[in-house]
């Protein structure tokens, strides 16, 4: 008797905390989730089951969900071909990781050390500065696009993987989201080190970044992505300095039978940033609550 | 008078040297990210306004030519007229609903458990950042009888012969305008999930008590102003995307595409920009998509700050 009343205790409790629901409501609100989830996921089940599919169950109907006679044929024929270019597929392969990762780390880096002045201090200037990164927000880079190729040229930067990491290095949006982020760092800490006698790039080293990896993570997913997909446009035009990117999509424009090929393709260029944001998805959730704009 | 006038001004010129001179360290913090950002954004934008007025083809010296370009562009270039129609119809119906979804999922999500919660949150956010897999959609809307939009279509008899999808002109906008919604769940989505997360649930009970009585009205009175900061983010990020698609329609329907049905003011400028060479046109192509996009967002920004007061 007294757990039967222990038990409608709680549940008054937990009805409690959930006001205002009703369940019709809940329920259609939640189909419309699922509805919607199938439409978001699908696509992305597909590419990825694509590429462990041969090449005739790839066309059947209905499109089979999961590989019937799964297969890893279509990566073996991606590196064969690529293994007959005549640049080594490793040279490709080395661009993009080099452009990523030191575009990245550049980034995170720089806009970092822009933000905390920003963040912390008003000075002669300040305001000015987060008033253009707000207003660079709103117009996309392509606006920038012609003068950017133009500046890049007279910098002799052209056909080098500077023209791609220099400008993503100075991506704002990354300063826009650490600046509101670093906000937190209680001033006192800060006040403290002074008094201890750290000089201001001590104080950015060795206790703001520290406490602001979320705001790291969220910066690199940002420019990782853009930067993994990149296939160096018309600033880079050797072929031993072109990224990963263009060369798959190189192989991607052959006939149907490269169908399986491309599917590969497909597969590698997605998994790595969705792989890296579901280890990171908790961290990244926290930068954006500091997003806002006032 | 004029003599306190400029006093103040020598004094207050001082004070701010002072100031500057304090903040050194500060300065020295910024610098490389303040160059890189003039070199590549602040200066570009200038220049671009400048090069608007000139014939340009980077091999000879730029030609000063009035607003020659702009008289061009907007009274005889027939081609642009169509890729500012398609651009407004893509950023109309794109910009609002997946601004709509973005906030509705966000808001449904985070009444799930935490473990599901990240779950779905990974579902709806994964197609912004998957790189190239939206080129998965070239399969589905595949003009011949595998596509497997057509193959269901006839399977169930709504269509007897395969429709192309990406050559038609009647559905190219359809298409783009679908692939760019399931692409569009990215940072604004993200923003609204955390801004979710950090309203005050206290705020909730007292609403309770002072009378609110169903989800709808709790969002009205408490979530949406609660966040707002989140939402102003989210209009700017989804306003400039919308305002910029290029990428997808050259994918998938092609560039240039079938009656340039697929052209956008951005796939207008890539086209004189990067193929002929002409940066003055380009300029001002640039300069325009410009205008738009900043007034657009000023707009939009005024409206969300009124919502819910």
């Amino acid at each position: 008797m007294q757990a039967i009343q222990k038990f409608m205790m709680q549940r008054k409790i937990k009805k409690r905390k959930r006001l205002n629901r009703s369940i019709g409501g809940d329920i259609a609100l939640f189909l419309l989730l699922a509805l919607f989830g199938i439409f978001s996921a699908y696509p992305l089940i597909m590419t990825a089951s694509n590429a462990f599919k041969p090449l005739d169950e790839l066309f059947v109907f209905p499109p089979t969900l999961l590989p019937r006679n799964l297969t890893f044929n279509n990566f073996r024929d991606l590196s064969e071909l690529i293994g007959n270019s005549w640049i080594p597929f490793s040279r490709y392969f080395f661009n993009t990781i080099f452009i990523t990762t030191v575009g990245t780390a550049g980034h995170v880096l720089v806009a970092s050390m822009a933000a905390y002045p920003l963040a912390k201090y008003k000075f002669p200037g300040s305001k000015l500065l987060f008033m253009l990164v707000v207003y660079s927000l709103m117009f996309a880079p392509q606006v920038t696009a012609t003068p950017n190729y133009i500046i890049v040229s007279w910098v002799g930067l052209i056909d080098t993987p500077w023209a791609i990491i220099l400008p993503a290095i100075a991506s704002s949006l990354g300063l826009y989201l650490m600046k509101q982020f670093m906000e937190q760092v209680p001033m006192e800490l800060i006040e403290s080190a002074k008094i201890d006698g750290a000089s201001e790039y001590r104080i950015f080293f060795q206790i703001v970044m520290p406490l602001v990896k979320p705001a790291w993570l969220t910066l690199i997913i940002l420019l990782f992505q853009r930067l993994w997909t990149t296939d160096g446009g018309a600033f880079i035009f050797s072929e031993e300095l072109k990224p990963l990117s263009f060369a798959l999509r190189q192989i991607a424009q052959g006939s149907i039978e490269r169908a399986g090929t491309v599917a590969a393709v497909g597969f590698i260029m997605m998994i790595v940033p969705v792989v890296f944001f579901i280890f990171s998805q908790s961290k990244i959730v926290e930068t954006f609550s500091t997003s806002g704009l006032k | 008078m004029q003599a306190t006038i400029k006093q103040d001004f020598k004094t207050r010129s001082k004070q701010m040297w002072k100031e500057m001179k304090e903040a050194k360290h500060l300065y020295v913090l910024m610098a490389p990210f303040i160059i890189l950002f003039f070199t590549f954004t602040i200066i570009p934008v200038i220049m671009s306004l400048g090069i608007s007025f000139t014939q340009f083809n980077m091999l000879e010296a730029p030609r000063f030519v009035g607003f020659d370009n702009y008289i061009k562009l907007l009274l005889d270039d027939e081609i642009f007229i169509i890729a500012i129609r398609n651009t407004l119809v893509l950023a109309v119906v794109t910009g609002p609903v997946s601004y709509l979804l973005a906030f509705v999922f966000a808001w449904l999500i985070n009444e799930l458990k935490p473990k599901l919660r990240a779950f779905m949150t990974l579902v709806f956010y994964a197609p912004s950042i998957s790189g190239n897999a939206f080129l998965i959609w070239l399969l589905i809307f595949s003009g011949d009888v595998h596509g497997y939009a057509n193959a269901l279509l006839m399977q169930f008899g709504f269509i007897s012969n395969p429709i192309l999808w990406l050559r038609d002109p009647d559905y190219m906008l359809f298409v783009i305008i679908l692939v760019q919604l399931w692409l569009s769940l990215g940072v604004s989505f993200l923003a609204f999930i955390a801004g979710l997360q950090s309203v005050d649930k206290t705020l909730y009970e007292a609403g309770s008590i002072d009378g609110i009585k169903n989800r709808w009205q709790e969002l009205w009175f408490i979530t949406i102003p609660s966040m707002k900061p989140q939402l102003l983010f989210g209009a700017v990020m989804q306003i400039t995307t919308s305002l910029a698609i290029a990428e997808v329609s050259m994918q998938l329907v092609g560039f240039p595409s079938v009656q340039y049905e697929g052209h956008t003011i951005v796939t207008h400028l890539i086209d004189y920009g990067s193929i002929r060479f002409d940066l003055g046109y380009a300029s001002a192509i640039a300069t325009i998509l410009f205008i738009i996009m900043i007034s657009a967002n000023l707009i939009v920004q005024k409206f969300l700050r009124k919502l819910g007061e």
